[in-house]
């Protein structure tokens, strides 16, 4: 069978069970887009290029499944560039495809034309320039292939235009005529080095979980829960990690990091063994790392094994995926005689309300719960840090300012339990990982490593696309919105009903945070209005339903409100106080032992 | 003065790469991008087309060396890595210079590529271009020796390595520096 370039790679697509992709055509991808007419993968306008490759995270955050966005040349493949770089940073998979001038045309500066494999290079897992038609299914294969295995990642696959329009035979590789010499993946952990793992694991004194994001990726939750269970060693989850393990489980500590809550610090300080579960050793995880968990032991689990020792060295080091991994280190705690328990198991019960997000549901649960009597004093000392220093916040009833964390609880208690959330980047996106209770995995999509501003509202898209049965809510800032709402403009088309709490105080909150505390309230170029841009008036505009917040007596019916709409996007711009810091903080470049918590917390301890 | 030697603060890395446009600016770009220096690099098609081979020598006072062997090892072009040590390789490189050489001293200088087996390959009336191909500590006593009558030019082409052979065990280290393959992984 004779196809063109262009039929032969969305009949690839196909064939890699593609069911929706996310773009907008241009000159050099023109060819390509003529076949998505006849094509069963759903192809969703975005209004512009970088919605799509953030609606593609969205979409392969919550799935699991690699995220496809099609684009053209020039412009079109540099506004994907920072989706591929917040997608590489944050092991997503995803497939960029983008036009390419004509091969002919290639060097010579045409119209449309960038170095698109070059600019990408350090930000994707791999690129491919497609110079022979007859390449191209064999090369989708490999870029779904290389995606998807080993640590997920970006691939990007460009397109010259002649390419697309000559003819080939049509095939589909089989596995074996994939052309990757050079790429393998670990799964499985050595069995050496697992073994050596359970063994410190029972040695240990003050243990702590520190899962991060390869549990997801993994998909891992179950086991890590068993393993946390069986041992009954507690879990703090990272930024990428939230809902990979329940935060109303009396073993959860809840996020670590520059503004984790502060026993999920302070147990990774003072821990003795900290089993990294495909985490990183982040900057905001670690804060200085010459005083970052000064007496722990390191377990390191990632299929990746350059992450191993670079920023901490472990004792022991293991390469494989994290589920294989917990699996086969709970067979050699069997052999080592760990037995099993009829521990109380975990999970959502406990009041959202409780000052700490993830803290212990029943007074001393952590501590009397779980078996191995070795652990009590730990998890006993952890639960009085937890009673000492909750996550706190004063919200004065009715006309005062609203607090942006008033409104997450709101949001929190007044949506389905497994309800999507996905944030921005600044203060709303800590509140929004400090007060949600994630109770379930695949619930919160964010950009964690690289911290795009603008990646709730295209990435919400993207995740009511791949869950259209969840309700899918955007916590967003005034700053953030403002980068990227247009797409708003492509949900109320394609008739996609997210929602969007703005968090709007009128300001680049985080950045006017720092100023505040590092720079003598010296507030340079922060100050953004609340009132202009009209939000309401956008959103109307846009095609959504908008809705202003100023009162706490409002919040719950405006939520209520939006719940029951599912024909069109909704816009809520709740008017937060400006003058709301996120606490606890530990300062950049700081030790995680100078971690601040609210000032509240210290006055009442008479300091 | 050694430029190269046996310096500790340099490692001779031998990478298989495949044989694809764009390989190289892979690996230059992932040095510069990590903050790792490269010292000298050389490449060229090994003996299976579908491969080459760049030897790169580092600077592993910017970088740990297995941090740069694992992040190499990352990109799928490349095949395998193995680090060089220089007392269990074979190093060469290949040098060209351009040397002062009138009347008085054209003798001596034929005489000092004599002595170092090197060839002259250019003859003009008051320079010589002599060529030495050795091991790296060779061409830096020749470079050093030669300097004192004026080098107008000179090109050194960056070392090529391969392994001792297998009179005793002694093979080059493994990729992952900590695992015994030099198997890639994803």
């Amino acid at each position: 069978m004779e196809l063109t370039g262009a039929q032969a790679l969305i009949k690839s697509l196909e064939m890699q069970h593609v069911e929706v992709m996310f773009g907008l055509p241009g000159g050099a991808i023109l060819p390509v887009y003529d076949p998505i007419l006849d094509s069963s993968i759903r192809h969703i306008l975005v209004r512009h290029e970088q919605g799509a490759g953030h609606m593609a995270q969205g979409y392969a955050q919550v799935t699991g499944r690699p995220g496809v966005a099609i684009v053209t040349s020039g412009p079109g493949a540099t506004n994907v560039v920072t989706p591929l770089a917040d997608a590489y940073m944050d092991s997503t998979p995803l497939v960029v495809v983008t036009g390419q001038v004509a091969t002919t045309a290639i060097g010579t500066d045409a119209f449309q034309e960038s170095d698109i494999t070059g600019i990408t290079m350090g930000i994707t897992k791999h690129n491919w320039l497609i110079t022979d038609v007859a390449d191209i299914p064999r090369v989708v294969a490999e870029a779904f292939h290389v995606a998807t295995t080993g640590r997920p990642g970006p691939v990007l696959i460009d397109i010259p235009k002649d390419i697309a329009q000559s003819t080939m035979e049509w095939y589909w590789p089989a596995p074996e005529d994939l052309d990757l010499p050079g790429y393998q993946s670990v799964t499985e952990g050595d069995p050496a080095l697992i073994r050596e793992a359970a063994e410190l694991l029972l040695a240990a004194e003050r243990p702590v979980i520190y899962a991060g994001g390869g549990i997801l990726k993994a998909r891992a939750a179950e086991a890590l829960r068993e393993l946390a269970e069986r041992t009954g060693i507690p879990v703090v989850t990272t930024l990428m990690a939230r809902g990979c393990f329940p935060d109303s489980h009396p073993l959860c500590l809840g996020m670590p990091g520059m503004h984790g809550n502060y026993t999920a610090v302070t147990a990774m300080q003072k821990s003795d063994l900290l089993i990294a579960l495909g985490s990183r050793f982040d900057d905001r995880v670690t804060g200085r790392v010459s005083a970052f968990a000064p007496d722990a032991k390191v377990i390191h689990v990632d299929i990746d094994p350059a992450e191993h020792h670079k920023v901490r060295v472990a004792d022991v080091a293991i390469a494989g995926d994290c589920r294989l991994v917990i699996e086969e280190l709970l067979l050699a705690l069997d052999s080592l005689g760990l037995a099993h328990s009829e521990a109380t198991r975990g999970g959502r019960g406990g009041s959202p309300s409780d000052a700490v997000a993830g803290a212990p549901v029943a007074d001393g649960s952590l501590a009397a719960s779980f078996p191995r009597e070795r652990l009590a004093p730990w998890r006993a000392l952890l639960g009085e840090w937890q009673q000492r220093f909750p996550l706190v916040y004063d919200q004065q009833p009715g006309a005062g300012p609203l607090k942006p964390q008033y409104v997450i609880e709101q949001l929190r208690d007044n949506t389905p339990e497994d309800t999507i959330v996905a944030s921005g980047v600044g203060q709303h996106q800590m509140f929004a990982s400090q007060w949600w209770q994630f109770d379930h995995p695949y619930t919160w999509v964010n950009s964690g490593g690289l911290g795009t501003m603008g990646f709730a509202v295209p990435s919400a898209i993207g995740a009511k696309v791949g869950r259209p049965d969840k309700m899918v809510w955007a916590v967003d800032g005034d700053g953030c919105f403002q980068m990227t709402a247009q797409e708003l403009v492509t949900a109320s088309s394609e008739r996609i009903p997210v929602k969007i709490a703005i968090l709007n105080n009128a300001y680049l909150g985080m950045v006017r945070q720092w100023q505040e505390m590092f720079y003598e309230e010296r507030y340079s170029e922060v100050y953004l209005s609340p009132d202009l841009p009209d939000y309401v008036g956008w959103a109307e505009a846009m095609g959504c339903v908008g809705i202003k917040v100023e009162s706490t007596d409002d919040v719950a019916t405006a939520i209520d409100k939006a719940n029951s709409v599912d024909d069109r996007p909704v816009v809520i711009d709740f008017r937060t106080d400006a003058f709301e810091k996120v606490f606890p903080m530990v300062a950049a470049g700081a030790s995680n032992d100078d971690i601040m918590v609210d000032p509240s917390l210290t006055r009442d301890l008479g300091a | 003065m050694s430029v190269y030697g046996t310096d500790q603060r340099h490692h001779t890395l031998t990478v298989l790469v495949e044989n694809k446009s764009g390989v190289l600016a892979r690996v230059a770009s992932l040095f510069s991008r990590r903050g790792y220096n490269i010292f000298s690099l050389a490449v060229a098609p090994s003996d299976d087309p579908r491969f080459s081979r760049i030897t790169i020598v580092v600077d592993v006072e910017s970088a740990p060396l297995d941090q740069i062997m694992k992040q190499l090892d990352k990109l799928i072009p490349v095949v395998s890595i193995t680090e060089l040590d220089p007392a269990h390789s074979r190093e060469r490189e290949l040098l060209l210079a351009t040397v002062e050489a009138g009347p008085e001293t054209r003798g001596q200088v034929i005489q000092l590529v004599g002595v170092f087996e090197g060839k002259i390959v250019d003859v003009g009336p008051e320079h010589l271009t002599v060529m030495l191909a050795g091991a790296p500590t060779k061409l830096d006593d020749f470079e050093d020796l030669i300097r004192g009558y004026g080098i107008v030019e000179m090109q050194r082409t960056g070392r090529v390595a391969l392994p001792m052979l297998d009179r005793a065990d002694h093979r080059g280290r493994p990729a992952t520096g900590t695992a015994d393959t030099t198997e890639k992984a994803g």
